[in-house]
């Protein structure tokens, strides 16, 4: 029973992971309705420039917000500079756009920084609390309470304010938004400002987890997607229990399932995709695209 | 076709022409492909980028020992190393037309310790079809050596891991007899050819021993249910067969994750001192951890008067992206040193048949980055050249020699 349970906690607490890039890929779904496959590798390097800044002795309490503020601006950027030329292209070419940037940065991070994995500062003890036999560590509760507390302003944003609501809009509505006089254009590159500070402060909370390098979101991003589907890709509440969901159907499957072990893992992630786009395409917590014909 | 024929004449007669030109001068040594009066053209594949780009530096720190043999000894026998790197990033779909572009278009003399067991696997038959030597590949997998016979034009370097694997038995039996053993290990050949050798060494002790056996892929993001499921089978005793990242992971989630306290037992690809000041650095108690070595290492203060150590940071300031105590860096120098000692012993012979048979059967050499006492040593029926390593234990800052050097040469059959 201690086994079952350490293994929930471990479950849960991998998934406060998948769920905090969950949450940017369900932003920037929300403002432009794509996925963005270069999510994971814009947290990673977000990651590695509040790396380099803290290694420079500034205080992790102020590169947390330059860094946000920086991967906002370059979220920006690049939306402007590779996304924009691209907006009426139909959206296989704006996927195969982010697969191509989700590839450069990864090699401009190795370039810069090498593949070497490093230590990443925490705000939080690596230590762990001890409930009754079951450990989980204060990291992995940081990483789910800023994922809660993302998740919160993220909601608020969306549903309670003129730009959310504006941004929602030029999202599904182009045409009729900019008959309204939104600037749609710029209202996709605030989507993706705000995607990449969400991805960023998902990065810099678990990098100290998962170690620094390159390829630190490589394996994460599938298991965010498979949250992000589970939840319904339009919802922020559904990416954060679609994580937990994920995270912990993993770990229980890969020691309860014979024949699952520790190999297919990431064939179960894959799997809970296909079942959730088969069975409830919208996922559990979005509501079903209703179209006038 | 026919409008090409004129040209291929005149190819044909230049060739013709150089070929008496040469003959005009007849050259005293035999050589080959490759090998011009002062220069040898070596070809690697190495994981500069992606996944296992930490490798990468290897292929740069063997150059940086060609660079020192051509500047400080004029090279080998009068001939200066080239040594052309390839970034394959550890994709096997890489690695086979860049072996294929040095092999037939720069046309090299040999592959040099070309990097990872599938990505070289990939490209064996390819070689050993053509007779191009692949020598001294950077893996440790247990076929190099053991199916040498079958391919004759591939030889490895580093010991084997089921080698290793078999000190660990050996001193878990002299040490902790009465030890529950729990295994993670990557599921894949890597991985099983640890638990191969462990289940070896062990013996018939292997079934009461072993207690559990947990695998992880290398997509997954971290071990840690794994791990729990070695905890929860009551062990007591922890083997870890995986690369550098989740082996960090796994050190510092067994404290701080589990407040578990076991014996641990570590592979020694992950074991460079870099890896475990992060794994210490992320929450890792590393209380009871033991390992192998059979390379010197560069953070060891009691290297600091050593002639081979002096001799490595002399070398490693040839390579300006190397970093001097990274353990990798001195094993790129210590197998650059070999292929350097072979090619010298082929002296005028400078074939790649005779290459392959130096370095297959004749090697009886003293590295001096490698371990006091240890010999590189290859016979007619024995191809493993390094097949000694001294159990080491972690003493806080760095690794401590453990007892003497353990030999298992000629215990994989």
């Amino acid at each position: 029973m201690q086994e079952f349970l350490q293994l929930v906690v471990s479950g849960i607490a991998t998934g406060g992971i998948f769920a905090s890039l969950a949450l940017a890929l369900v932003l920037i779904y929300n403002a432009m309705g794509l996925v963005n496959f270069a999510q994971g590798e814009m947290a990673m390097l977000a990651t590695f420039v509040a790396y380099s800044l803290v290694n420079r002795g500034m205080s992790f309490w102020i590169a947390f917000p330059v860094t946000l503020v920086l991967a906002f601006g370059g979220g920006i950027v690049i939306q402007r500079v590779v996304i924009k030329p691209a907006e009426r292209a139909p959206v296989l070419t704006l996927v195969i756009i982010t697969l191509g940037l989700a590839t450069l940065v990864n090699g401009l991070a190795g370039f810069i920084w090498g593949y070497v994995p490093r230590s990443f500062p925490s705000p939080f003890s690596p230590d762990s609390v001890d409930l009754a036999g079951v450990f989980i560590s204060y990291r992995d509760l940081g990483v789910i309470a800023v994922s809660g507390l993302v998740l919160l302003c993220v909601y608020l944003l969306l549903q309670h304010t003129t730009v959310g609501l504006t941004l929602r809009a030029a999202a599904h509505h182009p045409e009729a938004s900019r008959l309204l006089g939104v600037q749609v254009s710029w209202m996709l590159a605030l989507g993706w400002g705000l995607a990449s500070a969400v991805g960023a402060v998902s990065g810099m909370m678990v990098a100290p987890i998962l170690l620094l390098e390159p390829n630190m979101m490589q394996t994460i991003i599938i298991y965010a997607f498979a949250a992000a589907v589970l939840g319904g890709i339009e919802s922020p509440l559904g990416a954060v229990v679609g994580g937990l969901i994920v995270g912990v159907t993993v770990n229980l499957a890969g020691s309860y399932i014979p024949g699952v072990g520790g190999d297919l893992q990431l064939a179960v992630g894959l799997g809970i995709i296909v079942a959730v786009l088969i069975l409830r395409p919208n996922g559990l917590f979005g509501r079903a695209a209703v179209r006038r014909v | 076709m026919g409008r090409k024929a004129p040209g291929f004449a005149a190819v044909a007669a230049f060739l013709l022409s150089v070929g008496a030109c040469g003959g005009g001068i007849t050259p005293t040594t035999q050589t080959d492909v490759g090998i011009t009066s002062n220069s040898i053209l070596l070809g690697t594949t190495n994981a500069l980028s992606g996944a296992a780009a930490a490798y990468g530096t290897i292929a740069n720190a063997e150059n940086a020992y060609f660079t020192h043999v051509n500047n400080n000894q004029g090279g080998v026998n009068g001939r200066k190393i080239t040594f052309k790197i390839l970034d394959d990033g550890y994709n096997p779909a890489q690695t086979v037309p860049l072996t294929k572009q040095l092999v037939e278009q720069d046309q090299v003399f040999a592959m040099f310790s070309g990097l990872g067991t599938q990505t070289q696997t990939s490209v064996r038959e390819y070689l050993n079809s053509k007779k191009v030597p692949q020598l001294f590949v950077a893996t440790g997998a247990t076929t190099w050596g053991k199916d040498f016979n079958s391919n004759q034009w591939t030889l490895s370097w580093q010991p084997p891991y089921q080698g290793e694997a078999r000190i660990y038995a050996k001193d878990v039996l002299a040490n902790h007899p009465n030890a529950s053993i729990g295994v993670l290990y990557q599921n894949d050949d890597y991985g099983q050819d640890y638990l191969k050798g462990l289940t070896d060494g062990l013996g018939d002790k292997a079934s009461t021993m072993i207690k559990d056996k947990e695998s992880y892929d290398v997509t997954a993001a971290n071990p840690f249910a794994q791990l729990t499921k070695l905890k929860g089978a009551g062990v007591d005793t922890v083997f870890l067969f995986s690369t550098p990242k989740p082996t960090i992971q796994s050190l510092a989630f067994i404290t701080a994750g589990l407040h578990w306290e076991p014996t641990i037992y570590l592979n020694s690809v992950s074991n460079p001192q870099v890896y475990m000041g992060l794994a210490a650095k992320s929450g890792a108690a590393l209380k009871n951890v033991t390992s192998v070595g059979y390379i010197k290492d560069p953070t060891d203060p009691q290297w600091a008067g050593d002639e081979g150590m002096k001799l490595y940071k002399q070398v490693i300031a040839n390579c300006s992206t190397c970093n001097v105590n990274d353990g990798f860096n001195i094993y790129g120098v210590a197998v650059a040193y070999t292929m350097v000692d072979v090619i010298k012993q082929a002296g005028s012979n400078l074939t790649r048949a005779n290459i392959m048979k130096i370095a297959s059967s004749q090697l009886n050499e003293s590295n001096p980055f490698l371990l006091p006492g240890i010999k590189v040593t290859t016979t007619s029926s024995d191809h493993f050249p390094i097949m000694q390593e001294q159990v080491i234990t972690w003493a806080g800052t760095g690794w401590k020699l453990q007892g003497s050097l353990i030999d298992e040469r000629g215990t994989i059959k």
